[in-house]
């Protein structure tokens, strides 16, 4: 190392630096680097990860031989977590890319409208009834899930405050955020098996599936919420002689609901797109089935995705992609309405 | 209301933080509460309304009168008890949902009680008034009372516990959080107030003790770790002037720990 030795007396606050751009000169020169290793023959991954790694050890370097360590370092960390952030990201557009090109040309009014009844072959149809069903399954789902996961959040944040019945709780809901989606979907099946009969398959005991996956999310996510509230405030409604239960009725979840509801409709978006639970507990149907309580199957569009797969024909792949495509589209919509209600219920600041 | 306390011991679970604690405070006056940090004033000022309890495992021994009545007697409900006591905390703590007409109005509001329109508003001009807050805020009653300044948050604070008409205030360092020209507000405003309610307050601030209060109460702990007591309580003036107890002269002149 060359560096001059800094007097004691007067410490050296500057040093020299690399020129302005210089992250832009070695990114050319690696990507010059990486496409020097394709035209040797590297395949086109060889050769990415030759130009990224050329950027993540030639940028480092040329900091350590000009600035100093410290800034050598922070070049190469910085670097680390940009590469990090792009390997999480570039599958996810890949992934939003690839459902909606493919989706968007079975996407049309006639699939959207027409249910599989009596459709052979290449016939047309759609999945409507599948639709149909996710929003009546998943209804169901959530008329359970939320009273129970929210008074259970309540219970927990509010009253159990650790005793022993609170941490039995806290560990069942533990327990039940870890149960495979199939085996809840299997508890189900078996469940109505016992009650109405063998080999019974509806939308009713749909809704009982998702809603053992549903329920310890709703729970987890609304005692974030409640914890957010800050004691202070609790007190002060204690101080001005309200009692317990409308402090949390009238101030708590008031002060809350954006963030219990977004987690909420988060919630939903998750087990909105669930298979195997929903294969096995309300089966397939090719037909609309608009009565959750019967006993007849209930279609669903992750299943409608499924058995048009299975089919394996060059349409039953058209109609799979265009049931992704629904499918992300709702999970869209539920993320956006999450998002505004969070904002809309935000306490303000008024600043 | 006049406050007696004989003999209290208050405890957090097995920890029991203030020991013996017997003190008489007139009605219509402002006491002080001095000491040193963890000595228990926030403590003891708790117990007076009944929100010690809030804590889980916390509870008192001893006995607690106001007006007469033993607030820890048998078939005495804590929330009626609040109802009548009111507190302002440490820091300012406006309902952050609530608009500054609502959050005067706060303890209407989470008791559902239906009041007319008209009374309403003369609920919340009154209690803006009695807290020096109302030609501050009065064109903008509708806004979140979080957008107010920290004093202005206090006093709306203040407003919202005297909207609810208490015969006692009870104010943890309410000024601690506060600049200097905030805090003159409030101790104007707690001399003014002084007329209608029995005021005891916990303050940081020796001056402010002396400025504000009639009476003082000196708390310190015996050792660290022992439960914090009551050295002497006296009028302010003598307090400061000839304090009975050497360990109370050593702390108000600054000679201490
Ligand atoms: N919530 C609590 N749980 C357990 N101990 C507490 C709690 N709050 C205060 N204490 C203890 O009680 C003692 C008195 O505290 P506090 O009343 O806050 O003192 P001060 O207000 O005089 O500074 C301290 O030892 C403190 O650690
Ligand atoms: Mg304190």
């Amino acid at each position: 190392m060359t560096n001059t030795e800094p007097s004691l007396n007067e410490p050296q606050l500057s040093h020299a630096t690399l020129p302005r751009g210089a992250q832009w000169l070695v990114g050319v020169a690696a990507v010059a680097l990486g496409g020097l290793a394709l035209v040797l023959g590297v395949g086109i991954v060889g050769a990415a990860v030759i130009a990224l790694l050329g950027f993540l050890i030639g940028y480092p370097l040329w900091a350590l031989l000009v600035e100093n360590r410290r800034s050598a370092t922070d070049k190469l960390v910085t670097g680390l977590v940009w590469t990090a952030f792009a390997v999480a990201v570039i599958p996810l557009i890949w992934l939003v890319y690839t459902v909606v090109s493919r989706g968007a040309a079975t996407l049309s009014p006639e699939f959207l409208t027409y249910s599989m009844r009596s459709v052979t072959g290449d016939e047309q149809g759609g999945l409507y009834h599948a639709l149909i069903g996710t929003l009546i399954v998943t209804g169901i789902a959530a008329v359970i899930s939320i009273p129970i996961g929210i008074m259970t959040a309540i219970y927990l944040i509010e009253y159990g405050k650790g005793n022993r019945l609170a941490k039995t709780i806290t560990f069942l809901v533990d327990v039940m955020t870890g149960i495979p989606s199939i085996v809840a979907g299997l508890f189900a099946f078996a469940l109505f098996t016992l009650l109405v009969g063998p080999g019974t398959r509806f939308g009713f005991g749909g809704g009982i599936a998702l809603s053992l996956l549903m329920i310890p999310t709703v729970v987890r996510s609304t005692e974030e919420m409640l914890k957010l509230v800050p004691d202070d405030l609790r007190e002060a409604a204690y101080a001005l002689g309200v009692p317990k239960w409308r402090t949390i009725t009238k101030m708590v979840l008031p002060t809350a609901i954006g963030g219990i509801v977004t987690g909420v409709v988060l919630s939903i978006s998750r087990v909105i797109g669930e298979t195997a639970p929903l294969l096995v507990a309300s089966g397939f149907n090719p037909n609309l089935n608009t009565s959750a309580f019967d006993d007849s199957p209930m279609m669903t569009v992750p299943v409608f995705i499924y058995t048009q797969l299975s089919e394996a024909t060059a349409k039953g792949v058209e109609y799979a992609w265009g049931g992704a495509l629904v499918l992300f589209i709702l999970v869209m919509v539920l993320n956006l309405i999450a998002r505004i209600v969070g904002t809309i219920f935000a306490p303000k600041t008024g600043r | 209301m006049s406050i007696q306390v004989k003999d209290a011991s208050i405890f957090y679970g097995d920890f029991k933080a203030v020991e013996d604690v017997s003190m008489s405070i007139k009605p219509k006056s402002v006491t002080a509460f001095i000491g040193p940090s963890g000595c228990g004033k926030s403590t003891f000022l708790r117990t007076l309304n009944r929100m010690h309890e809030v804590i889980p495992g916390a509870y008192v021994e001893g006995k607690i009168q106001i007006a007469g009545q033993d607030i820890y007697g048998p078939n005495v409900d804590p929330v009626a008890v609040r109802r009548k006591v009111g507190m302002v905390f440490q820091r300012p703590n406006p309902f952050p949902t609530m608009s500054i007409y609502d959050n005067v109005l706060a303890g209407n509001k989470l008791n559902s009680k239906r009041i007319k329109k008209s009374e309403a508003d003369s609920i919340v001009e009154g209690a803006l008034r009695g807290a020096n807050l109302w030609n501050e805020v009065k064109d903008r009653l509708g806004k979140p009372g979080m957008g107010l300044s920290g004093g202005q948050q206090q006093r709306l604070c203040i407003a919202r516990a005297i909207a609810v008409q208490p015969e006692v205030l009870l104010m943890d360092e309410p000024c601690s959080a506060l600049d200097p020209i905030s805090t003159a507000a409030i101790e104007d405003l707690i001399h003014e107030l002084k007329s209608d309610y029995t005021i005891v307050i916990v303050t940081h601030n020796m001056q402010q003790a002396a400025r504000v209060s009639d009476d003082t109460g000196f708390f310190n702990l015996k050792a660290a770790g022992q439960p914090g007591h009551l050295v002497e309580f006296n009028p302010t003036k003598q307090m400061f002037t000839k304090p009975d107890n050497p360990d109370t002269e050593a702390y108000i002149s600054g000679r201490f720990g």
